[in-house]
């Protein structure tokens, strides 16, 4: 266990796009994707674009091809419900290697297809060349309320530990002999899914008594971000302002 | 002794939780400047709830808790929770900030410490216990002992003048468990370390005290009274097998 959950996504290095400060990497990738789903879906060729861009960005951060096809898979949900619309919706029909489906439908589908892997590539790129740490110091320079932060720190830090602890909760299960072949025989798993609710519920009671403890009496202390220069947000601005220009373009050419 | 050189004064404490079971019925302890005191007992004995009462986690029975003359009260909790450290026994209860060097400053930044003068607060209660070179990594990367070392550090940062450690050699190997003992040792500190180790205890402690059934039974040099075999069986503690007092460490 340990380490694999809280970096799985992101990746050590030295890029351009790693040195850049959390919260221009987080505005940048933010306001890019709002651009991308902000264009008209008919204007295809605006998305082939702002694919191109997105790679740009990835080979300058360094991020390998291979760890955003993996991070294709968090699509998938989203490519199953596209796959469905071109059958389901109403509307004149085209053939598409014949069989017959709607072509607002096989609009739609394109446009959920297109706007949810830009995004998931985006936040791929980011995600790799920003670690979970940098992006929590991030949100706090961008004035995300502490407590919140908190929280997700907290979640962050103790995925792990309770993670940990369902894998010792299998294990013993398995030990004596656990072997679950019918819904049935769940009873175990859910007995064991309320012992690690227990858990978690005092050892969060724990955590707040040490919290306390050390003198805690409410709000969390600083993390002393330091704030980023001109410069980086100049280099920030660089991928939203072309995507702006983008789909500026496609909104003119859909008139 | 004057009173000024009592660091920790606990007078007649008694306390009930709130479900009605009684744990303390009437504590008296003292602690003098620079003492490492062993607080020892068998499971159940109301070792960690007198520990929660020295820093005011817990209060509202009967008696009193001074720090360094200071009456633990909700006035002061602020100021008695920067003078007593108080270690918990699980570290992943302590250590809950993203990295190391950010759980070490947490303590001293509630207490409004800033900038470089937080940097050489973290950085020295990391020297203390041997882990600067840690100071970047995430908690959960660390080896039980060593997240152990810096759940001390983390209370070292606040430059406490009590230093309270619950079960500080729990399930340690015995090279972290000798490492634990070396840096608590090495450190100039009031100690009063709450265990049911022993031979830990004799190792760190010259002085022991025997809580059970929420009194304070005994009160002594630790060798003397791990030698007195009526008062370990009187209260369900036992030595290891083999570990003979009178001759360990001379």
């Amino acid at each position: 266990m340990g380490a694999g959950h809280t970096h799985a996504l992101y990746r050590d290095g030295r890029s351009p796009l790693h040195r850049l400060p959390p919260q221009v990497k987080l505005v940048a990738a933010l306001s890019f994707v709002l651009l991308v789903v902000a264009t008209p879906r008919t204007q295809l060729w605006a998305f082939g674009v702002y694919l191109v861009l997105v790679l740009a960005v990835a080979a300058v951060g360094r991020v390998p091809l291979r760890t955003l096809r993996t991070g294709l898979l968090l699509e998938t949900p989203f490519v199953l419900f596209a796959v469905l619309l071109p059958f389901l919706s109403r509307g004149a029909q085209v053939e598409v290697l014949g069989v017959s489906v709607s072509e607002t439908g096989l609009l739609a589908a394109f446009n959920v297809l297109a706007k949810a892997t830009l995004g998931t590539l985006t936040s791929m790129v980011l995600a790799s060349t920003t670690s979970i740490r940098d992006l929590l110091k991030g949100l706090e320079r961008l004035r995300v309320p502490r407590s919140l932060l908190a929280i997700a720190g907290f979640m962050v830090r103790y995925l792990d530990v309770v993670v940990g602890e369902m894998q010792r909760m299998r294990v013993a299960r398995a030990a004596r002999g656990y072997d679950p072949r019918s819904l049935l025989q769940a009873r175990a798993v859910a007995a064991s899914a309320g012992a690690l609710f227990v858990r978690s519920y005092e050892r969060g009671e724990r955590v707040y008594l040490a919290m306390v403890s050390r003198g805690w009496t409410g709000a969390m202390p600083d993390l002393g971000t330091p704030a980023a220069t001109a410069a980086d947000w100049a280099r920030g601005v660089v991928l939203p302002v072309a995507g702006a220009a983008v789909c500026t373009a496609a909104w003119v050419a859909a008139r | 002794m004057s009173a000024a050189e009592r660091v920790l004064e606990v007078e007649g404490l008694a306390f009930a939780y709130p479900d009605g079971h009684q744990a303390l019925f009437g504590v008296d302890l003292r602690l003098h400047r620079g003492e490492r005191v062993a607080l020892l007992g068998p499971n159940g004995a109301g070792k960690t709830t007198l520990a929660l009462h020295l820093n005011g986690i817990l209060s509202g029975g009967a008696g009193q808790v001074r720090v360094a003359g200071l009456p633990v009260e909700k006035r002061t909790l602020k100021e008695v929770r920067r003078r007593v450290g108080l270690v918990f026994q699980d570290p992943d209860d302590q250590l809950f900030m993203p990295t190391v060097a950010e759980d070490v400053a947490f303590g001293p930044a509630n207490l409004g410490v800033r900038g470089h003068d937080l940097e050489h607060r973290v950085h020295e209660a990391l020297r203390r216990v041997g882990m600067e070179a840690h100071a970047d990594r995430p908690p959960s990367h660390l080896s039980y002992g060593q997240r152990r070392r810096v759940a001390v550090a983390t209370v070292l940062a606040m430059e406490p003048e009590v230093l309270v450690l619950d079960e500080p050699s729990s399930n340690l190997d015995p090279a972290s468990r000798r490492e634990l003992a070396e840096v608590l040792l090495s450190l100039d500190l009031t100690l009063l370390m709450v265990t049911h180790d022993l031979p830990y205890a004799l190792e760190l402690c010259p002085r022991a005290l025997v809580l059970d059934g929420g009194v304070v039974v005994a009160d002594g040099p630790t060798r003397d009274l791990l030698c007195d075999d009526a008062l370990l069986r009187a209260h369900r503690l036992e030595l290891p097998f083999g570990f003979d007092p009178v001759r360990a460490g001379r």
